[in-house]
């Protein structure tokens, strides 16, 4: 409840603020502005006064203010970015993702020809930059088994490319030599800049040019080229004139070389490229469908299951990591509720929500009378026992924790005495660790400071005639209590409520370390997934919604008993 | 005057002794009976035992030793909330979370009165102490008066017999004080109810009682109507701490009769009242109220003993001047005289002689 006379916008008298409203007032009244001795509107100049003050003020929150922005809001917000972001698939299947664009994600059909032909350009690459292990991982999420798929295609589909390059190479040596294909995409200009380059390697490496006119005869092993040579200067720092290319390109050369006839060529190494036509048209060349050799590679390329999943999944920002955060997927008929069997986050938010009430009300019921009787000892008595309150404190996490292990496991202290004492059988030790039981106990025991101390010191602001007030009044003692003590004490219950509930909602630690299977809470899951399963937008979809349950609350907590009822202290 | 039989005690304390520690008393002896329908002070300074004997009356501490009796039943062991005892305290005590007309439907409630009575009684004591307009607001919106005004309100709301009050007026300012000091008076002796009330203010001892109690050290130093007490202070503790005071040292040289001559320490004589001093030789300390000096060498007795002073300072109080004076070594000693057009205006340096009639001169103990 706060104290009228401290509440800023009810102090009555001359506060710099009230100053400006009382001068605001007086301008609307008056004909013109009230003005300051040396003629100034009375409200300019005392802005003007107040302004060195305000500076003041904000230089001095500024470092935290800093600070805060830079380590709290900034994550916050990139997690709440990273749970809807999925730009890793367009960026790393772009043409797959072009010709998925007219893909029906919900027939069972296999998609064109032209989709895997796009698929085994974007893999090829994928594969040299190693990105392509990456993707495998983040479909893995969303289907099982994409992981070794991808993993595997890398090397496979070298086959296609391989096939074609042994036939071009045994045509003519040229072929898997960097100064014949140089002759034929290059910018002779490019070229002799960077030989120039290569002699002397000095600033920037001169950026690779297609010769002119080569694009329109063989679109697609220039493109190829283009990719490789642009690969080979940028990432790996070589130079183009001294690498043969990748089997890709021979795979884009035969390609158009089936396509287009050569026979008007007359550009650089044309008897090389009409020799490699007429091989092409040969009965005796060998090929292999972009399809088959998908096929070959696994057997999973050609059900539609991963088709859909990438297309699915080929939009820069996706609901998927929200939609699995409530056990749902994205299917092709829209989002859908999982299995039965695999649904546990649903399970794992309504138990964090559970045990953190039963652990906030445990805190409440051992922490009262504590409090109460603190607020009442003499000072002396009341600080010794503050001690012992705040002990904890000053012990590790980790040792209260394991120590909890120590006394509830089956051979633990605890179970050890009601076996000496006969109360349980040797057979029947009590299981009370690593089950929601431990959780709930050792969270209890580790949040408590967190309840007494801000019920503490509300209490002690309760002066003790008020109960001796009702008492003389005729109220037994427990009405004196019920009546009047508690009322009173209830902002102090509502601080260190929130305060427990919080903290717990979103605790870690000690649910992993006692909490076995049965009494983990979401963030432990979390953690997983930021630790183990590296599934980072997940990770941040469930911190988002955990995030936005703690805000309801919070939010319906103020409509109910009203934020002003929480108090600290004071 | 209120009838002090032994039969007619109302509230009484027989023997009553206090120990927080079980080294040190802070109240030794108590004995005190108040007759029905009385107003009495506790009156003494901060330590002096006076809220102790209130609390053990309300039932809030317990005597470690000695009866305390509330129309002859001992309530040393009936529990608070049995002795129907209201009380008014310091800071109020309003709950803070309940509005004016539940603070004062909390005792009826307790009770188990029927809601129509409550509401009529609430609706009464609300009346009685001019606040009717005012059931609906939270203490926090009232004004210390005001609130002042509900917490006597909500002590008389169950018709208890017996009211304490703990310095209820402590925190209002003067004018205020004055005004409620009238109010409770008029108010407790209209209702017929035995108030006992705690304060150190003088004042309000004198203004508002049928009896004050002095209390210093745990005891009482004097139990007497207000008159008397300022009159007739029975030790120079009571004579010091109501209203204002002259004192001398002295060796008492001659007694006889309601007559002794006391010699003071600068050997100069005076004729004072034997009060506390029974033989010659013995030390004392005489007291004289300032408005009971006389330096008009006219109005005086024949014959009586005159001191020489000095004036030291003349201070224009408005209704009275205030004058002090160097006596008999005594630097502080002040006279007071009314504002009369006739009235002689000392001037500092002047030299005078004073005197007063011996009976008020009080001759007492040492100190």
């Amino acid at each position: 409840m706060s104290h009228p006379a401290t509440d800023p916008d009810k102090i009555i008298g001359t506060t710099p603020d009230n100053a400006l409203r009382n001068a605001d007032r007086a301008d609307a009244r008056a004909d013109g502005p009230v003005l300051a001795a040396d003629g100034t509107p009375l409200k300019r100049s005392l802005a003007r006064a107040l302004r060195a003050q305000k500076l003041r003020a904000l230089a001095l929150i500024a470092p935290l203010l800093i600070f805060v922005l830079v380590s709290f809001i900034a994550p916050i917000g990139d997690m709440l970015f990273r749970s809807v972001e999925n730009q890793i698939v367009k960026d790393t299947l772009p043409r797959t993702v072009v010709a998925l664009r007219d893909y029906d994600a919900a027939s069972t059909e296999l998609p064109r020809d032209e989709v895997f032909e796009a698929a085994y350009y974007d893999i090829f690459y994928a594969a040299e930059r190693k990105i392509h292990t990456r993707l495998g991982s983040r479909l893995n999420y969303e289907m099982s088994g994409a992981s070794s798929l991808f993993r595997k295609s890398g090397r496979g589909l070298d086959d296609v490319g391989e096939l074609y390059q042994d036939q071009f190479e045994a045509l003519n040596e040229g072929w898997d030599e960097a100064g014949p294909w140089v002759e034929i995409m290059a910018d002779p200009e490019w070229v002799t800049e960077q030989a120039a380059w290569d002699a002397a390697p000095e600033g920037r490496m001169p950026r690779f040019e297609l010769r002119e006119g080569i694009a329109e005869i063989l679109p697609r092993t220039s493109e190829a080229y283009e990719t490789f040579a642009r690969f080979t200067q940028v990432e790996e720092g070589d130079s183009p004139l001294e690498e043969e290319p990748w089997s890709a390109v021979h795979t884009a050369l035969y390609q158009d070389l089936s396509a287009t006839d050569l026979s008007g060529y007359s550009g650089p190494r044309a008897d090389m490229l009409q020799a490699a036509d007429a091989l092409v048209e040969s009965d005796g060349f060998e090929t292999v469908a972009f399809r088959d050799a998908f096929a070959e590679v696994d057997e999973d390329w050609v059900e539609p299951e991963i088709w859909q999943t990438i297309k699915m999944y080929s939009p820069a920002y996706t609901s998927g990591y929200f939609l699995n955060s409530i056990d749902m997927q994205k299917t092709a008929d829209g989002p859908a509720l999982r299995d039965a069997d695999e649904r546990i986050y649903g399970l794992l938010f309504w138990r964090t929500l559970f045990m953190s009430l039963v652990i906030t009300f445990s805190c409440i019921l051992l922490g009262y009378p504590i409090a109460y009787l603190l607020s009442n000892l003499p000072s002396g008595k009341a600080n010794l026992l503050m001690i012992l309150v705040l002990l904890p404190f000053w012990t590790s996490l980790l040792v209260r924790t394991s120590a909890w292990k120590v006394m509830l496991q089956q051979q633990g202290v605890i179970n050890d005495v009601l076996v000496w004492l006969g109360m349980v059988s040797d057979d029947g030790r009590l299981v009370m660790i690593n089950n929601q039981f431990g959780t709930i106990v050792a969270m209890t025991h580790i949040l408590l400071p967190f309840m007494i101390l801000p019920m503490f010191s509300v209490m002690s602001t309760i002066p003790v005639s008020y109960t001796r007030a009702a008492k003389s009044l005729g109220a037994t003692n427990w009405t004196a209590f019920w009546r009047v003590y508690f009322p009173q004490s209830v902002p102090g219950i509502g601080a260190g409520s929130i305060l427990v509930f919080i903290l717990s909602i979103g605790y870690y630690i000690t649910p992993e370390i006692v909490g076995g299977t049965s009494g983990i809470f979401i963030s432990n899951r979390i953690a997983y997934h930021i630790s183990s399963s590296l599934n980072w937008g997940l990770a941040a979809a469930l911190g988002s919604i955990l995030l936005v349950v703690v805000l309801i609350l919070y939010w319906a907590y103020d409509r109910i008993v009203g934020i002003d009822n929480v108090k600290l202290g004071g | 005057m209120p009838d002090s039989s032994h039969n007619d005690a109302f509230v009484e304390f027989e023997r009553v002794q206090k120990s927080y520690d079980g080294v040190q008393l802070v109240v030794k002896d108590l004995n005190l009976t108040m007759p029905k329908g009385e107003f009495l002070t506790m009156l003494g300074p901060s330590g002096s035992g006076k809220t102790t004997c209130l609390m053990m009356l309300a039932g809030f501490e317990t005597a470690t030793h000695g009866d305390i009796r509330l129309d002859g039943r001992p309530i040393n062991n009936i529990p608070p909330h049995k002795r129907g005892i209201g009380m008014v305290f310091q800071n109020y005590a309003l709950f803070p979370h309940m509005t004016i007309a539940e603070n004062l439907s909390f005792p009826l409630e307790v009770r188990k009165i029927g809601k129509s009575d409550r509401e009529a009684k609430v609706r009464r004591a609300l009346d009685m102490v001019e606040m009717g307009d005012f059931g609906g607001r939270r203490p926090a919106q009232l004004s210390g008066g005001q609130q002042q005004r509900i917490a006597l309100a909500r002590a008389l709301v169950f018709e208890p017999e017996l009211v304490l009050m703990d310095e209820p007026l402590g925190a209002l300012d003067k004018q205020l004080r004055e005004k409620m000091q009238f109010e409770i008076t008029h108010l407790a002796h209209r209702l017929g109810i035995t108030v006992v009330y705690v304060t150190h203010d003088q004042t309000e001892a004198l203004t508002m009682s049928d009896r004050v109690a002095v209390f210093d050290d745990g005891r009482i130093q004097q139990l007497a109507p207000p008159d008397e007490l300022y009159e007739a202070p029975q030790n120079s503790f009571v004579a010091q701490f109501i209203g204002e005071n002259n004192t001398l040292e002295g060796t008492v040289r001659e007694i006889g009769g309601n007559r002794c001559l006391v010699e003071l320490d600068d050997g100069e004589l005076i004729d004072a009242l034997p009060v506390n001093v029974s033989k010659p030789g013995e030390r004392t300390r005489v007291s004289i109220r300032p408005e009971r000096v006389e330096f008009d060498k006219s109005r005086l007795q024949e014959g009586v003993h005159t001191l020489k002073a000095e004036v030291l300072e003349f201070i224009y109080m408005g209704d009275i001047f205030r004058t002090r004076l160097s006596v008999a070594g005594n630097d502080d000693f002040v006279i007071k005289t009314r504002n009369a057009p006739d009235q002689v205006r000392l001037e500092p340096g002047a030299q005078i002689e004073i005197g007063w009639l011996p009976e008020d001169c009080r001759a007492l103990d040492a100190g």
